[in-house]
């Protein structure tokens, strides 16, 4: 997948990330809170953000770099529109979350953790996020289905077309 | 500044119409003098970690007050030294609720006795075991009872500064803990000058970003250090030198959770409770193949078939109860026939099985052991942090070998294979998620042998789950109704309507759809065998 950070269409937002970084510069630990941040903000990390992180918080690019590679929410590529995860815990998995995760890959023509050539859809398998007593269950940016069916899947995804 | 007169004044106003508001939508009635959640559902619970959920709004510091929260806590600093809440936390014999069950008083004395410039406390709050949420519901529903068990350990050792680490799969939990955080700060209960005694303690939330391992102590301080979260080699108690080198406390959600009502109760009312050895109670997470879900919490000690019969209602749609998995990836499953064993930190020791930290999954006739081995090994697999090489390549060959029984490719030799690595992994191992990674598959193969056998030696899977080992069969009983023809996403089943309909095995992909559709009863028309 083809992509660059546009640092001329993310101005206010990497402006908004510089100030964040400048306050917790003076926090003990702060790189973990710096790259959530940068997650949350541009939905991935781009090399440009990390060499500000770098910079500002004197932490070399590589320890960042083992850092973020370390930790499963962390991405070097931006997910799609619509963020599709399949809870795998155990009460999930017995449940037949497996063939539900299936069902979506097949249905998007894409594998869990990759997104879609057109940006629109990005899977991935979660663990356990607690919600075992209505298993299985997969959440789409924000909305949690529950006691999900194979059969359920297509109509699902067509919300969010 | 909050005072006593304040919280008084609160309780006296608030509680009596939180209380007329809860009876009239007929959620509570009286036990004793506590309130507590109504239904059969409830009946043989006792809630001390969960006494306040779905009962207060947690977004409001005054209903958790309302509810005696933060009475502890000044009772704490007015009448008590740091010395008397460790002791009275060690006469009280709780135990880490996270899952290995250290006596939290010993741990407080650990710090409370080493003499620092700077101690540190933290919630653990990183509940990674899949199939477990009883902190998740504790952090959303009674976040204060946390906060204030953290202010009075902070008390006992010393410590000025509080962390919270909670995973980000939790993001409810964390703006509760946020506005939490807020409102006890604005009224004094957090901060400077507590209750204007000049107690300090303050919190800082930090997130996880998605490494199970970092629920392990050591683990979880480098990773609010800012570094991978790969545990440290256990030189020094971490009551010594933890975070930052600082002498350090870390305790689960619902131990913190447990704490103000000791604090307030006192040591022999919770002693009072539980078994001798195993005071209190725990809350499970009963999930999975059972009738009724949910968060129980049960005094300890009561036995599995009270919690998953009685109070769970059995298996799922009127199916066999085969097993009960406890402690997540760390822990094993337990047979049927050892469904009278008692569920305390001792007693599930015995069976080869851990406590954990709550996890209650309920499998059914149809769940393959040896499949449910592989997924929890798939799940150290990935969740292993690489530091250690037994736990590195160790679980990597275990899941390899289970992998190629499920397939129906196991050869002579496996079954030993995978218990001399699970005897390396486990005693070799640096953190206990290696060194608790075999066990899912030492109490499978203690338990279920003949299943891994069933497997390896006739290709067959007893419980039809693993799809290579089973074969989708039509029999004469088919009415011919055409609807698994219908189903069938590869289309390969033929007939003609009112005939019997065949299934092509060379095009089956064994999804079970015929199986799920077909209408023919008691006994479907699709087989598997």
């Amino acid at each position: 997948m083809e992509f660059k950070f546009d640092m001329e269409k993310n101005k206010d937002k990497v402006e908004a990330f510089r100030e964040f970084l400048g306050e917790k510069k003076e926090t003990k630990g702060p790189l973990m809170p710096a790259l959530q941040q940068a997650q949350e903000s541009f939905g991935y990390l781009p090399m440009e953000v990390l060499e500000i992180i770098s910079k500002t918080l004197a932490i070399p690019m590589a320890e960042i770099y083992g850092v973020a590679t370390f930790y499963s929410q962390f991405s070097f590529i931006p997910k799609g529109e619509n963020k599709i995860s399949v809870c795998l815990g155990t009460a999930c998995y017995v449940k037949g979350a497996q063939s539900i995760l299936e069902e979506i890959e097949s249905q998007l023509g894409i594998k869990s953790g990759h997104t879609t050539p057109d940006q629109r859809f990005s899977i991935a398998s979660a663990r356990c996020i607690g919600d075992c007593s209505i298993a299985p269950v997969i959440i789409v940016n924000e909305d949690v289905y529950a006691k999900i069916k194979k059969s359920q899947v297509k109509e699902i995804l067509n919300k969010y077309k | 500044m909050m005072t006593k007169e304040r919280m008084d004044n609160i309780k006296e106003t608030l509680k009596p119409k939180i209380v007329e508001k809860l009876l009239r939508e007929d959620k509570v009635e009286f036990r004793g003098e506590d309130v507590v959640l109504k239904g059969e559902y409830f009946k043989k619970q006792v809630r001390i970690a969960l006494k306040n959920c779905d009962i207060i709004d947690p977004t409001s510091i005054e209903e958790y007050i309302a509810f005696d929260g933060y009475y502890a806590l000044h009772k704490a600093l007015f009448e008590k030294k740091p010395v008397d809440i460790v002791e009275e936390i060690k006469s009280s014999l709780l135990r880490g609720r996270g899952g290995a069950g250290f006596p939290t008083g010993r741990k407080w004395d650990e710090a409370y006795k080493y003499p620092s410039d700077k101690k540190y406390f933290i919630c653990n709050a990183d509940e990674g075991d899949p199939g477990a949420f009883m902190d998740r519901s504790i952090l959303e529903k009674d976040p204060h009872s946390v906060l204030e068990g953290m202010a009075l350990g902070g008390y006992a050792i010393g410590s000025d500064q509080g962390y919270i680490y909670v995973r980000a799969e939790y993001p409810m939990a964390v703006k509760r803990l946020e506005i939490a955080i807020k409102q006890a700060r604005e009224y004094g209960l957090l901060g400077d000058n507590i209750f204007g005694t000049g107690f300090n303690f303050d919190i800082e939330l930090r997130l996880g970003s998605g490494a199970f391992v970092c629920g392990e102590g050591t683990a979880l301080m480098e990773s609010i250090e800012g570094r991978r979260g790969m545990p440290r080699p256990k030189l020094h108690r971490t009551a010594h030198k933890g975070l930052w080198g600082k002498p350090t406390i870390i305790n689960n959600v619902e131990t913190l959770a447990n704490v103000p009502i000791i604090i307030n109760k006192g040591y022999e009312w919770f002693r009072g409770i539980g078994t001798e050895e195993s005071p209190g109670t725990k809350v499970f997470a009963l999930v999975g193949k059972v009738e009724n879900a949910g968060l129980v919490e049960v005094p300890m000690g009561m036995t599995l078939r009270e919690i998953i019969f009685d109070i769970g209602g059995g298996a799922q749609d009127g199916k066999k109860y085969k097993a009960v998995q406890t402690g997540g990836p760390s822990g094993g499953c337990i047979p049927a026939d050892l469904i009278d064993t008692p569920v305390d930190f001792e007693s599930l020791g015995k069976i080869w099985s851990i406590m954990g930290s709550g996890g209650m999954v309920v499998m059914d006739e149809n769940t393959c052991m040896v499949d449910i081995a592989k997924f929890f090994l798939d799940f150290s697999v990935e969740e292993s942090c690489g530091k250690c090489v037994p736990c590195r390549e160790g679980t990597k060959r275990m899941h390899e070998i289970l992998d190629r029984i499920t397939n129906g490719e196991g050869v002579e030799g496996d079954i030993e294979r995978l218990e001399e690595l699970s005897e390396t992994v486990s005693s070799t191992s640096l953190c206990g998620l290696g060194q608790t990674a075999p066990n899912p598959v030492i109490t499978t193969l203690k338990y279920y042998r003949h299943e891994y056998e069933a497997h390896i030696h006739n290709k067959s899977c007893p419980a039809k789950s693993c799809k290579p080992l089973i074969k989708y069969f039509i029999e004469d009983t088919c009415i011919g109704c055409t609807r698994c023809a219908k189903a069938c996403p590869v289309g390969c089943i033929s007939g003609n309507v009112k005939e019997l309909h065949v299934i092509d095995q060379t095009k089956c992909i064994k999804c079970g759809a015929c199986y799920d559709v077909c209408p023919v009863k008691p006994i479907k028309a699709v087989s598997i065998i």
